[in-house]
Order: structure tokens, then sequence, then C-alpha cells
């Protein structure tokens, strides 16, 4: 069942990503050859910018996944729950110090903000801890972390730092270039790879940490894979594109009615059905007639998340999920 | 490696107890609340050390078993096992050969078939955790356990929030399990249950150890009355005792 999902997939994203090339403000008809620039657009501006919403999406899809399987909480989200902000807290600092501009900071910033928030929440909140403390938790550091951001923009050295920072806290992959890929790329397919090695454990952790221990899994190990793999993940993602949630939230539900619903089943289609979203919300964003500019991407995915987690919490109540 | 006994060492709460366990035996923990029978077969899973002294596993330190190895040889059912996705009851049951890492895909399939036939569940092989009874979901998660293929079947009040004929269907299942040569030990809360289908008692009050042996004697009239603080008689023929309380 898996592998023919995996297979559907691969297929859906073999079409998107063509048509994806072609759309934009100056839309590029494949037959008629001629269209003034074509190859510089499609080369300079589309091509990274569809790579790197492949590339973003599918961390940000596996790592939902993985860290729904972990907290065994069909809630959790890593733009929600505090870890993407901790990223963010992360390469704010950079940005404050200065150092951003030197090559790897910013993104190593991130990194180490998005592991130490995982580690936060899992400290905090437990795999023990029922939706509602990991909700609270994560609300908590969210806010923390929001706080914190506001400190340092409110703070910041330069009126010019301080529109960087803002800017890019929305969340886009607009003019993006072939840099910000060789950035998130690398971090980000190891960090799928660390997620889908912690699969097996996350099957056993369906049945409760007593159960999950007593089928050889040890939890320490465990969480050090979840915060690496969470943390590569979503600090590569915030690091070249800002904050953009809701992605892990949604996929994995979409996908989970295909599968077997074992976690370990859910990482790799929820990478592949992640990064499908991520590049068509992209493309939605670029051909969306808006006066000024066009819809930023991490706008575009909280107006599209924020009332598929309300079905979801609705659906909850009901006692469907 | 040899299995034939699971000895358990010296242990702070349960002082001053030394207790070796034997394939092929059903062995029923007792005793009232806070008498530390969950703790007991946690150190006995190997979940959870024990303060002081040790417990050997084929006369190896339990710790010194790697996880997996541990894992293989140890089936452990948790008091109120949780299941927190929908999975159908085929892929729960196959959750227990997690511990195989390297065994063949036909070898795990032939395990978790006989798991779900041993548990009588093969109607339901497809149906999802969600809509089974309380008594068939019981059996799905035993059968979970059954499919790691244990030498040791460790469950801790499996009986609870059962009705009394799923209670006894699983009772039924468990002796069939220690007649295949399985060591069986369970922490049960009701004393006629383990009167009437445990091979041995032991009897746990306040962390020390009350009785140990055969049903009759470890849970005679003057023990239950002398732990739990009740009078009690037994009555009815062996085998189907029922206990009188007050």
């Amino acid at each position: 069942m898996n592998r023919r999902l995996i297979l559907l997939l691969l297929a859906a994203l073999a079409l998107a990503v063509p048509l994806s090339l072609l759309a934009g403000r100056v839309w590029i008809n494949p037959f008629v050859p001629h269209t003034q620039n074509a190859a510089l657009i499609l080369m300079q501006l589309r091509l990274p910018r569809a790579v790197l919403a492949l590339v973003l999406g599918a961390g940000l899809g596996a790592a939902g996944a993985a860290m729904q399987g972990f907290l065994r909480n069909p809630l959790a989200d890593p733009g929600l729950f505090g870890i993407a902000p901790g990223a963010a807290l992360g390469a704010v600092l950079s940005f404050w110090t200065g150092y951003a501009a030197t090559p790897w900071v910013l993104p190593l910033f991130a990194l180490a903000g998005a592991g130490g928030a995982m580690g936060l929440l899992a400290l905090i909140a437990g795999r023990e801890g029922g939706i509602a403390l990991f909700t609270l938790s994560g609300l908590m550091l969210s806010s923390l972390t929001g706080a914190l951001m506001s400190l340092a923009i409110s703070l910041s050295p330069t009126p010019f730092a301080m529109s960087e920072i803002v800017t890019w806290l929305m969340g886009a992959v607009a003019d993006r270039s072939w840099r910000e890929v060789w950035i998130a790329a690398p971090f980000t397919l190891a960090g799928i790879g660390v997620l889908i090695a912690a699969g097996r454990s996350l099957d056993a952790l369906a049945l409760g940490e007593a159960a999950a221990r007593s089928l050889g899994v040890d939890p320490r190990q465990l969480q050090a894979l979840m915060i690496f793999g969470i943390g590569l993940t979503v600090g590569a993602s915030v690091a070249v594109a800002g904050i953009i949630s809701f992605v892990g939230l949604m996929v994995p539900h979409m996908v989970r009615p295909l599968t077997d619903r074992r976690p370990s089943s859910l990482i790799v289609p929820s990478a592949l059905a992640g990064a499908l979203l991520l590049l068509a919300a992209d493309c939605l964003c670029r051909v969306m007639p808006l006066r000024g500019g066009e819809l930023r991407l991490g706008i575009a995915l909280a107006l599209l998340g924020a009332p598929f987690f309300l079905r979801l919490l609705l659906r909850m109540r009901r006692g469907l999920i | 490696m040899s299995l034939q006994t699971l000895d358990l060492g010296v242990d702070a709460r349960i002082a001053g107890l030394t207790l070796t366990f034997h394939l092929g035996e059903v062995t029923a923990i007792c005793g009232p609340n806070g008498a530390g029978k969950s703790t007991l077969l946690s150190c006995l899973a190997g979940l959870v050390p024990p303060d002081t002294g040790h417990i050997a596993f084929g006369g190896k330190p339990m710790e010194s078993l790697r996880h997996d190895v541990r894992a293989r040889a140890i089936g452990y059912l948790p008091q109120s096992p949780e299941v927190a996705w929908d999975l159908s009851v085929e892929v729960l049951v196959a959750l227990g050969r997690l511990p195989w890492r390297n065994a063949g895909r036909g070898e795990a399939q032939a395990a978790v078939d006989e798991a779900i036939a041993a548990m009588d569940l093969d109607a339901f092989r497809h149906r999802r955790v969600s809509q089974l009874s309380g008594g068939e979901r019981a059996r799905a998660l035993m059968a979970r356990v059954l499919a790691t293929e244990p030498s040791w079947l460790l469950a801790d009040e499996p009986l609870a929030s059962l009705d009394l004929a799923h209670a006894a269907s699983l009772v039924r299942r468990f002796r069939e399990q220690s007649d295949l040569g399985r060591g069986v030990v369970l922490v049960l809360h009701d004393l006629a249950m383990a009167m009437n289908h445990a091979d041995r008692v032991i009897v746990l009050d306040k962390g020390s150890l009350a009785a140990d042996g055969a049903p009759e004697f470890a849970l005679g009239s003057e023990v239950v009355e002398r732990v739990w603080g009740c009078p009690a008689r037994w009555v009815g023929e062996p085998g189907a005792r029922a206990l009188s309380v007050g």
C-alpha cells in the first residue's frame, strides 16, 4: 500500500514541478519557445525556487510526521509548538549580533535554536505528558521565543537589521537562489534520514513508553534522534525561508488514512506530500494578483492551516481521531 | 542461551525477597494496592532496575543484556495499554516483531499469523483497534506480545476492565501458552482467578513477601485476612473456587 502511495506522490511531483516552472508573473508557454529571457527566468529564478520549496516541504512534512509519532499527538507541528520559532530566535540572534553575513552562521544558529527548542519541549512535556500539557508547553515555548524575538528586534542595532529580520520572519521562498538550496538541502536530507532511522522506534512508541521499552527501544537514543532530525529539518527550513507553519500539521493528516497508520509508514509519504504542498502553495502565491508584490508563503500557509487546525480540533472533540 | 530461570534478587522495597520463576508455569502476583506488584513486574521485564540487589536472567545480570536480546525473550504487557494510532489488528500485532530486526519477512508473517490465530482474532485481522470491543482489544494487545515469540509473558493486570467471559477466555489462553513451555507471570487483582488458574501465587504486602507457593497455601484464608485485612473464606470445589468475604 505504501509503495503505491509513494509512486503516486512521485508521479504527482513529476507533473507538478514542470508546471510550476511555467507559472508566474511571466507565463512561459512551452510551445512558443521565444518568450523573452525564458532561460534566465527558469534557471535563475524559478528552478532554484521550486527546488527549495520541494526541499523545505519535504523536511517540514517529515518533521511533522515524526513529531506526531514521537509525541503521540495528532496536533503536533514543529511550526506551531515552538520548534520553528526556536530556530527563528537562533537566526534572529545571528542577525542581531551581525554575524549573519558570515556564511553558515545563520543556518547554524537556526539549527541550534530548533534542536534546543525540541529538547526543551521534550523535557517539559515529556512523552507521557498528554495532549493538554504538551500543547500548553508548546504555546509557552512559542510565546517565550516570540517575546525574545521581539526584544531582539526592538533592540536591533540598526534600522536595516530590523527590517531585514521582519521581512525574513514572514517566511518565503521568493528571491532565493541556488545558494539557499545548497545550504538547506544537505541538512534537510540528513534530517529526513535521521527521522527515517527513528521510524521503528516511533512505531513501538505507539504502544506507550513502557511497552516500547519492553520492545527494545532506548528512549534516550530515540529522543536524541528526534532532537537531531527535527533540529536539522526545521532549522534548515527556517534558516533559508523563515517560519513556514502548518505544513507539518496538515500533511501527515492528509497522508495517514492512505497508509497503515504506523508512524514509520508516514515519514516518506509525508516528505513527498509536504514537497508537493509547498510547491503548489508557492505557485499559488506567485500567480495570485496582489497589489504591492506577492503573497508571502508563510502567510498563505497560515491562512490555509488555521481552519484546518480548527477542523481537526472539532473532529477530536467528536472523538473521530 | 538458557532461559530456564528468571531470578529476582533482593530489592530494597521487596525486602528479603529471592524468587525464581520457571518456564511452563503460570505465576500470579497478588497483593493489596501499593504492595509493589507492578514494580516487581517492571523489574522482571528489565524496565526498571531494582533499588538494590539484582535480577538474573538465564544466569546473567539483567542489565548486561542487550535491549533487543531482552526484548526477544521477555514479552511485557503494561497495565491499561494504549494504542496511539488507529492501527488495524494485523499491523498492531506485527509491532511485536520489532525486536527481530534481521528476521525474514516470511518468518515474521508466520509469527504474526500464529499469534492472531492463538488469540482467535482471524475474523478481526483487518479491523481497526477503535472498532474492537474491550475483550477483542485485550486479545489483540496480547497477540502483539505473542508475535515476539518470547519465552516469558509478563502482563500487568491483563484482566482488568474485562467482563467475566472475556477474562475467562484470556486466562485460558495464558494457560495454553504456559502449556507450550512459556513462563507466564501475571499481576492479578482477582484472587479467585489466581486461586483457580495459577500454578503458583506470590503474595506481596507493603513491599515484602507475604506468601509464595501453590495457590491453596499462598492464598489461604489466614493469608487473605492478614494481608487484605478482611475475613474471607474459600467456597466451592478446587478449580472453581469463589471467595466469600466478610
